[in-house]
C-alpha cells in the first residue's frame, strides 16, 4: 500500500511535470491472495502484489493513454515522454472537451482492518471447516476463497484529488453430490459478515434433491435467484445503461426515455453510494458518483456518463468513468434492482409448474438493441410444481429478450443479496450488484444440457 | 536476469522446498483503435514482475511482486514458501510433481519485421484509410479499425536447473462496419469479428491482412444484411467457415480436452468436462473426418512459442484422430497422474498468474474437400461465417453460437443472405455429423486473443488452425 499523502504526492508530482494541456494520472495499487479449492487440495494458493499507473495526456484535444508498473523516477520521466510524442503524432478526438473538475467527493468507509487477520493459515484453515461441513453431508466441495487490499488515486491537472482505500472479501463454492450441483456466493468489504456455517448450508441444501430429470425445452414460468438476476441486469447495462450507446444509436433506450418498457415493478437503478452495495466514492476519474435511475416503474429514466460522453452533450459527468482508455463507454458497475413485497417462499408456492434457477453461466448476446441473450443454467436447477420445489433438473439453455422477460414479471422479493462474479481478470476492482429475485412468466429454454 | 533469478532458487533450495520455480516477465503492448475517422484510443502498456511458485511438503504456493528489488524478492518468496507451508499442514492429499531433466535453451519468435519499430503515425495512417473506406458508404453508422502489437519476454527457472528465455512477438489488426436501422444492429468485420485476426509473427502479418481492400465489402454487407432474411428455423445441413469453426473448435474440443477441467480444478469457475481420462482411446469424439491436433510449434499461431511456463518443450501432439480421442492437454503434474509425460500447455497470462493448462494451436486438420464441392454436394442447407455470439454450458455439451452473417444453399448453390443466424448443438453429437473437411488451399490459422480460465481470471492467446467443415442435421434458427 502506498498510503494517500504519499500516492497523491507522487501524482501530483507527475501532473506538476506534464508539459500537456491537461493531464490525468491514476494509480491501483493491490495486494490480495486466492486460494483455490477441490476436496482433495488446495490446488492454487496465490498472492499478489502490484501497483499500476495509467496516465492520460491531453494536448488540446489529442489523447494519449500510456500504462506501467515500473515506478521508478527514471520510468516515470520516460513515461511521461511517451504519453506526449505519441499524443503529438495523432489526429485530434473531437468529441473530447476536458478532464473533469474538481468536486467533493463524499467520505465513506471502503475498509476494513478486520481483512488483515486472514493470513495464509486463516483461510487454509477457513477452507478446512468448509470442506469438513460438506463432506459431513457426504458430498464434496469445489471454490475460491479470495481477499485483497486496493487503493484507488485519481488526481489531474484541473485538481481532481481523489484516494480510497478498499477491503474486498470474496467465496464461492461448488458442492457436488456426483448427480447434480449447488452454488453459494458471498462478498463484502467487511470480514465479520462471513459466516460459514449458514453459508455452506445454501450450497448443501441445493445439491441434496436427487438425480437431475430432462424438462423439455418450452417456455416455463420462472423464479429466478439474484445471482441469475444479477446476470440479466449486468447484461443491460453493458448493452444500453450508458451515455456511449445512446450516442452511438445502439441502446435499447433510444428513442424510449419516458415510455414504459418492463414491468412497473422493475426498477433499476446504478449507487455508488449506497451501503448495501459494494460503495466507491468515485469513479476513475475521480468524480463522486451520482445516483442514476434506468427504469422507475418500468418506464425508461437516464443512463450514466463520463467526462468524454458527457462532453459531447455539454452536461457533466454522472461518475461513471472507468479505467481509460475505455472505448466500452460508461458502464455502471454499482447496479441495484429494486425489491419488491414478495417473500420468496410465497413467491415458490404461487408456481403451478414452472423453473427455478440458480444462477446462470457463460451468457452472451444474441441481438444487442432486442437484448437477447443466450446462456445456461447452473448449480441449482430445479422442477416447480403445484407450488412446491420437486426435484433437480438437467441444465437449461436459455435464449431470451432481457426486457421481454422483465415486462412479464410477476412478483419481485423483498429480501436482496450482493452478487458479484469475483472475476479479476487484469486489474483487482471487485464490484457488486444488488438483486432480488423475480418471478416471471414466459421464460423461453431453448435446449438442455444432456449427452 | 541469471544472478537474480539464482538469488531466489537458492532461498528455495535453503528452505528444502520439493521443488521450486521463477517466472520473471516483461510485456508491452500498443493498441491502437480508430472510430469514425477519429482516434478512439492510442495506448501503450509495459507490465514487469515476477512469479515464485513453490512446491513444499506436497503443497503449492504463489506469490508475486511488480518490485523487482532484492528485499522484495526475499519477501516474496518466503510469502510463496509460507503459503505453501501452511497448505501442507492441511492437505489431504499430497500433491507428487514428477522430476524432470534441466532444460537450458533460448526461444524467439521469428519475425521479419518488428511491429514496435514500425511508428505510430504509420499504423494510424492505415487505420484512418481503412476506416475512410467503410465509411465511404453513408449507411455505416459505426465505423472502427484496430491494431495490436505485443511483446513477451520471459525467462523461466527452476530448482531443477532449468533456464529457459523466450522473447514472443504477436500483432494483429481488423477492421469492422456497423449498421443500425429500425432497432436493428448488423455488424460484419474483416478478418474477424472481435478485433480482427492476430498471430505471432511481426508487422509483416498486419500488411499481409490488407485491411484497407476490405472495408468497402464489409460495409455494402453490412447494410445488405438489414433487409436480408431472417435465418430459418429447423434442422438442416450446416458449413462453418473457418473463422467459426475456429471458435467451434476452441469452445467444444479445446476446452473439454483440458485435462486440469476434467480432473475438477476449475469447477469452481469455468467448469469441468464432459471428457474422463478413461475415454482416451475409447471415445468417438468425432466423425472419421474429424483429426484435430494441439501444435505448439506450428509458425505463427497465436498459441506458438519454444518452451511452456513449467520449461517443457512445444510439441505437436494429436488429440483427435479420425474422430477417436487419444490425448488430452496435460501439465506435468496431470500427466503424472496418468502415467504420462506433459505435452507442454502450462502457460500463465503474465508474471502475476499461476500456469494453468492451457489451449495452444488446436487445429483441426484440413480434408480433401474444396468448399465449392462441400456447396455443391449439399441440396438444403446454410453457409455461416464469423462468430458474433458464443455459449456453451460448464461441462461443454450444449453450445450456441451465433455468427454475422449467412447464406442459404438450395440445390446445391448459395442463395440469399440470411441474418441474426444461430445454430445450436451437443459436442459429440455435432462433431459425429461431421461429413467434409475442405482441403489444405481453404485452411488458415485463426488467432482467439480472448481465452479467459482460471481465477484470478487469466487469458490467453491461442491459435486454431482450420478450414471450412460440413455437419449434417444441425439445429439453426435457435428460437
Amino acid at each position: 500500500m502506498i498510503r494517500r499523502e504519499a500516492g497523491l504526492k507522487m501524482l501530483k508530482k507527475l501532473i506538476h511535470e506534464s508539459p500537456a494541456d491537461q493531464t490525468e494520472a491514476l494509480l491501483l495499487t493491490e495486494d490480495s491472495s486466492l486460494a483455490r479449492f477441490t476436496p482433495t487440495a488446495i490446488h492454487q494458493h496465490v498472492a499478489e502484489r502490484n501497483w499500476t499507473l495509467i496516465l492520460r495526456v491531453a494536448l488540446g484535444k489529442r489523447i494519449a493513454v500510456v500504462t506501467t508498473n515500473i515506478l521508478q523516477p527514471s520510468s516515470l520521466k520516460t513515461l511521461m515522454q511517451k504519453a506526449i510524442s505519441l499524443a503529438k503524432n495523432q489526429p485530434p478526438n473531437e468529441s473530447f472537451v476536458s478532464l473533469p473538475e474538481p468536486k467533493p467527493i463524499p467520505e465513506i468507509n471502503t475498509f476494513f482492518n478486520n481483512i488483515r487477520r486472514l493470513t495464509p493459515m486463516r483461510k487454509v484453515k477457513t477452507i478446512q471447516e468448509i470442506l469438513s461441513l460438506v463432506k459431513e453431508k457426504g458430498f464434496s466441495a469445489s471454490g475460491a476463497f479470495s481477499h485483497g487490499e486496493v487503493e484507488l488515486i485519481v488526481v489531474n491537472s484541473l485538481g481532481v484529488e481523489a484516494y480510497q482505500k478498499f477491503s474486498d472479501l470474496f467465496l464461492h463454492l461448488i458442492v457436488q453430490n456426483g448427480k447434480g450441483s449447488g452454488y453459494a456466493s458471498f462478498i463484502s468489504r467487511d470480514l465479520d459478515q462471513l459466516q460459514i456455517e449458514p453459508w455452506v448450508k445454501t450450497a448443501v441444501t441445493k445439491a441434496q434433491g436427487g438425480s437431475p430429470v430432462q424438462v423439455e425445452p418450452g417456455e416455463y414460468e420462472v423464479i429466478l435467484e439474484p445471482e441469475a438476476v444479477r446476470e440479466l441486469m449486468v447484461f443491460l447495462g453493458y448493452l444500453g445503461f450508458h451515455a456511449l450507446a445512446v450516442q452511438e444509436g445502439r441502446s435499447f433506450f433510444c428513442n424510449e426515455f419516458g415510455k414504459k418498457m418492463v414491468h412497473e415493478k422493475v426498477t433499476i437503478y446504478d449507487d455508488g453510494l449506497d451501503p448495501q452495495g459494494l460503495q466507491v466514492p468515485f469513479d476513475f476519474e475521480g468524480v463522486p458518483k451520482q445516483k442514476v435511475i434506468f427504469f422507475e416503474g418500468g418506464v425508461a429514466k437516464n443512463v450514466t456518463y463520463d467526462s468524454l460522453t458527457a462532453g459531447k452533450e455539454g452536461r457533466e459527468s454522472t461518475g461513471h468513468g472507468l479505467i481509460p482508455p475505455n472505448t466500452e463507454g460508461p458502464i455502471p458497475i454499482n447496479l441495484f434492482m429494486q425489491g419488491g413485497d414478495s417473500h420468496l417462499e410465497e413467491m415458490i408456492r404461487s408456481v403451478r409448474r414452472g423453473i427455478y434457477v440458480t444462477r446462470f453461466h457463460y451468457t452472451n448476446v444474441v441481438e444487442p438493441m432486442k437484448t437477447v441473450i443466450t446462456g445456461m443454467t447452473r448449480d441449482g436447477t430445479f422442477w416447480i410444481e403445484e407450488g412446491e420445489i420437486k426435484n433437480p433438473v438437467k441444465n437449461l439453455r436459455f435464449t431470451e429478450s432481457v426486457l421481454k422477460a422483465l415486462s412479464r414479471v410477476k412478483a419481485v422479493s423483498q429480501g436482496r443479496k450482493i452478487c458479484s462474479s469475483g472475476s479479476v481478470y487484469g486489474r483487482r476492482f471487485i464490484n457488486g450488484t444488488v438483486a432480488p429475485a423475480i418471478q416471471a412468466d414466459g421464460f423461453n429454454f431453448s435446449g438442455v444440457s444432456s449427452l | 536476469m541469471k544472478d537474480l533469478v539464482e538469488n531466489i532458487l537458492n532461498l528455495a533450495r535453503l528452505k528444502k522446498v520439493d521443488y521450486a520455480d521463477v517466472r520473471i516477465v516483461r510485456r508491452q503492448k500498443e493498441e491502437i483503435a480508430v472510430k469514425n475517422g477519429e482516434m478512439e484510443a492510442l495506448t501503450w502498456d509495459e507490465d514487469f514482475g515476477f512469479g515464485i511458485r513453490v512446491l513444499f511438503q506436497g503443497a503449492w504456493g504463489f506469490a508475486c511482486s511488480s518490485k523487482v528489488d532484492k528485499k522484495e524478492r526475499e519477501k516474496t518468496f518466503h510469502r510463496a514458501w509460507k503459503i505453501s507451508r501452511e497448505g501442507s499442514r492441511i492437505q489431504p492429499k499430497k500433491i507428487s510433481f514428477p522430476h524432470a531433466p534441466p532444460v537450458v535453451a533460448r526461444y524467439q519468435t521469428p519475425i521479419s519485421v518488428n511491429p514496435f519499430r514500425v511508428s505510430p503515425e504509420t499504423k494510424l495512417k492505415l487505420l484512418l484509410e481503412a476506416d475512410a473506406v467503410i465509411r465511404r458508404n453513408k449507411k455505416v453508422k459505426i465505423s472502427e479499425a484496430f491494431l495490436g502489437a505485443y511483446q513477451t519476454e520471459k525467462t523461466f527457472a527452476s530448482t531443477e536447473g532449468s533456464f529457459v528465455e523466450q522473447g514472443i512477438v504477436e500483432c494483429g489488426a481488423g477492421i469492422s462496419a456497423t449498421v443500425i436501422e429500425g432497432g436493428e444492429i448488423q455488424v460484419q468485420s474483416y478478418p474477424n469479428s472481435f478485433r480482427g485476426n492476430f498471430a505471432t509473427q511481426g508487422y509483416e502479418w498486419v500488411e499481409e491482412l490488407k485491411i484497407g481492400s476490405h472495408g468497402e465489402r464489409i460495409a455494402e454487407e453490412a447494410v445488405q444484411l438489414l433487409s436480408a432474411k431472417p435465418c430459418p428455423s429447423g434442422i438442416t445441413t450446416l458449413i462453418l467457415d473457418g473463422s467459426q469453426l475456429a471458435l467451434q473448435v476452441h469452445e467444444s474440443i479445446g476446452h473439454p480436452i483440458e485435462l486440469d477441467r476434467i480432473l475438477g480444478t476449475e469447477a469452481s469457475y469455468a467448469g469441468t468436462s464432459f471428457l474422463k481420462p478413461k475415454r482416451v482411446d475409447d471415445f468417438q469424439f468425432g466423425s472419421e473426418k474429424v483429426n484435430i491436433v494441439a501444435d505448439a510449434t506450428f509458425p505463427g499461431g497465436l498459441g506458438t512459442s519454444g518452451f511452456d511456463d513449467e520449461g517443457v518443450k512445444a510439441q505437436r501432439v494429436p488429440i483427435i484422430s479420425r474422430g477417436k480421442l487419444v490425448n488430452l492437454l496435460t501439465s506435468r503434474e496431470t500427466a503424472f497422474l496418468l502415467g504420462k509425460e506433459s505435452n507442454g500447455t502450462m502457460r500463465a497470462d503474465g508474471w502475476n498468474r499461476l500456469p494453468l493448462i492451457r489451449m495452444t494451436n488446436i487445429n483441426l486438420e484440413p480434408g480433401e474437400w474444396t468448399l465449392e464441392q462441400m456447396i455443391t454436394g449439399t441440396e438444403e442447407g446454410l453457409f455461416l461465417s464469423t462468430n458474433r455470439s458464443w455459449s456453451i454450458d460448464d461441462q461443454r455439451i450444449n453450445f450456441q453460437f451465433g455468427t454475422e452473417v449467412g447464406w442459404e444453399i438450395k440445390a446445391g448453390k448459395l442463395g440469399g443472405m440470411v441474418k441474426n443466424p444461430t445454430y445450436t448443438g451437443i459436442t459429440p453429437q455435432f462433431w459425429n455429423s461431421c461429413d467434409a473437411v475442405a482441403n489444405r488451399d481453404h485452411w488458415q490459422m485463426w488467432g482467439t486473443p480472448n481465452c479467459g480460465k482460471g481465477e484470478p481470471g487469466q487469458v490467453a492467446h491461442v491459435g486454431h488452425g482450420t478450414a471450412p467443415a460440413r455437419f449434417r442435421n444441425v439445429r439453426v434458427g435457435v428460437k
